[in-house]
């Protein structure tokens, strides 16, 4: 079964396009990434299927249900964190969970709150009053309320803006334990490398279009290279070498390379040249470059 | 198993966690207007025949408190959920726009009553009231709170910002309820006003509500009932359509 469905939704604000047709999938069990820059819809599509907002065209699904038609199951099979930061002063972090879970309609639904308080590490506070919690520990009471009611698909907005890091070591831990457990996850971040480790499959939308839809493993091997940096002391690289490489800002050579024997040799051509090693690296594939090149891949003048 | 129940019970905490504003200072702020109206124009108004005007005054003072505090409830929850965002976790539940609508009218009716019995604990010691027709006055209490606390959904849902919601309370919700004959009997007005006072649903209210404790109106008691349950009805009508769209809630 898809876990959440996307066909050709359209969204504007007036004259903002937020969202210009994305259709997309996400299998259930899935750690899925949607990446783009600010503006580029990703907040909206979320609000779309969590009902917040509503499509102008096409139509969303969560677990199968109609967001619009089906609203009160999809709503059920769905806990979306969402990107601010926001909370109701008038309560403590236990009654919040508590209402949160009433409004789904559970009773007695103790023990699930106790393991929430306990795995996000609030027991301390849980019977402080929301108002005197730091941003971070505000976050987690925002990850528990989207888990009160244990939905099948989970959408974190950017969960790790602004936190810490003990902190996201320790949400990680407890949404891949999730994920490991059969729940599909969703997660927007600006962090690439946190999407790189965590996710299977990403999306990256711009402008309101998804520009690039594939499992991290192909964006990677596609749009990025293993690479031995060098910089260099003196000496010229050797033509052999220049061919592919690229300088960065900094001045070191990028020299695209398949395996370790490639680096043996590529030293060894450097060597031969006489030329001085001033310092040595060899950067695995990285999401980041992955994103760079498909946004300016993709930079053409938004249609009319 | 619907959400209704929890957030009908967060509503009524909300206003009760603060019952100092919410409810000891609007039962104050009456006991004021009943000193200073009683003793100013007791000796001017003679508003139903052997009703001492002090007595008159009460339930109209106590219907003016508890249709305020009705609207005052749905409406300040609603902009501050508004304003500080904690709304979407009422919106992303399977809440209905039913239950949406009666956990927000009942927390507001509740409210209202809960002024108008700090209201009149606060004012029997002084002024002993009868109460002919209990009946009647919680009936008017229960619709007059209702037609309120729906009014203060829409205008909740409707205001942006805090200084919108006050011009409503400021522009709307305070002529209404001061022309409404809390002060006198609009039998004493001259025929246009008589008529003008006939087209505000407060005055049903507030009328009929004190019906219930003098047996004498201007108008019927069930005239009242039935022009403030329409009222009601109307407003109920706007907030449920107001709700189901999405106006300004699911943009």
């Amino acid at each position: 079964m898809l876990a959440v469905e996307a066909r050709g939704v359209h969204k504007s604000y007036g004259a903002v396009r937020a969202l210009a047709g994305v259709s997309l999938e996400v299998r259930e069990g899935e750690f899925f990434g949607l990446l783009g820059p600010n503006g580029a819809g990703k907040t909206t599509l979320i609000s779309a299927l969590g009902g917040l907002a509503r499509a102008d065209e096409g139509s969303l699904s969560v677990m199968g249900h109609d967001v619009v038609r089906d609203f009160r199951r999809s709503r059920r099979a769905l806990g979306i964190v969402p990107q601010e930061i926001v909370f109701d002063p008038f309560f403590t972090v236990r009654e919040t969970l508590r209402l949160q879970s009433g409004y789904f309609g559970l009773r007695r639904n103790d023990a699930w709150i106790d393991e929430l308080i306990s795995r996000l590490a609030l027991g301390d506070k849980a019977d402080a009053n929301m108002r005197s919690l730091s941003g971070g520990m505000k976050r987690r009471v925002m990850v528990a309320q989207a888990l009160v009611h244990r939905p099948p698909v989970i959408v974190l907005d950017e969960p790790t803006a602004g936190v810490d890091v003990e902190l996201r070591q320790t949400l990680w831990a407890f949404i891949r334990s999730l994920n490991a457990a059969g729940h599909t996850i969703v997660l927007t971040t600006h962090y690439l490398e946190e999407a790189q480790n965590l996710c299977t499959r990403i999306a990256m939308m711009k402008e309101g279009r998804i520009v690039a839809l594939d499992s991290t493993a192909r964006l990677l091997s596609e749009f990025s290279e293993r690479v031995l940096k060098v910089k260099l002391e003196r000496g010229e690289l050797p033509s052999a070498l220049a061919r592919g490489a690229s300088q960065d800002a900094a001045g070191a050579w990028r020299i695209p390379i398949v395996d370790v024997a490639h680096v043996e040799q590529a030293l060894r051509e450097l060597r031969v040249a006489g030329a001085a090693i001033a310092s040595l690296e060899v950067a695995e594939p990285e999401l980041e470059e992955v994103f760079v090149k498909i946004m300016r891949r993709d930079d053409r003048p938004a249609a009319p | 198993m619907t959400g209704f129940p929890t957030l009908l019970h967060k509503e009524v905490l909300r206003f009760w966690k603060v019952s100092f504003q919410t409810v000891a200072a609007p039962v104050l702020t009456t006991l004021l207007y009943l000193l200073v109206f009683a003793h100013a124009l007791a000796a001017h108004v003679q508003a139903f025949p052997g009703v001492p005007y002090r007595e008159f005054l009460i339930p109209g003072l106590a219907m003016m408190a508890m249709l305020q505090n009705a609207f005052a409830n749905s409406s300040s929850s609603l902009i501050q959920s508004k304003i500080t965002g904690n709304i979407v976790f009422i919106l992303l539940p399977p809440l209905t726009s039913l239950d949406l609508f009666a956990a927000y009218l009942g927390a507001s009716i509740v409210r209202g009553l809960v002024v108008g019995l700090g209201v009149f604990a606060a004012t029997l010691w002084m002024v002993p009231i009868p109460a002919q027709h209990p009946a009647w006055a919680l009936a008017f209490a229960v619709v007059g709170c209702g037609m309120l606390g729906a009014l203060g959904i829409v205008a909740g849902i409707w205001a942006e910002k805090f200084d919108q919601l006050a011009a409503f309370q400021n522009f709307v919700v305070m002529p209404l309820t001061f022309l409404a004959g809390v002060f006198y009997s609009t039998q004493s007005l001259p025929p246009f006003w008589q008529a003008v006072s006939k087209l505000n649903p407060f005055f049903y209210a507030i009328d009929g509500f004190r019906y219930g404790f003098f047996g004498q109106s201007d108008v019927d008691p069930a005239t009242s009932l039935a022009f403030a349950s329409a009222a009601f009805a109307v407003l109920s009508w706007l907030t449920l359509l107001m709700l189901e769209r999405g106006y300004k809630l699911r943009h």
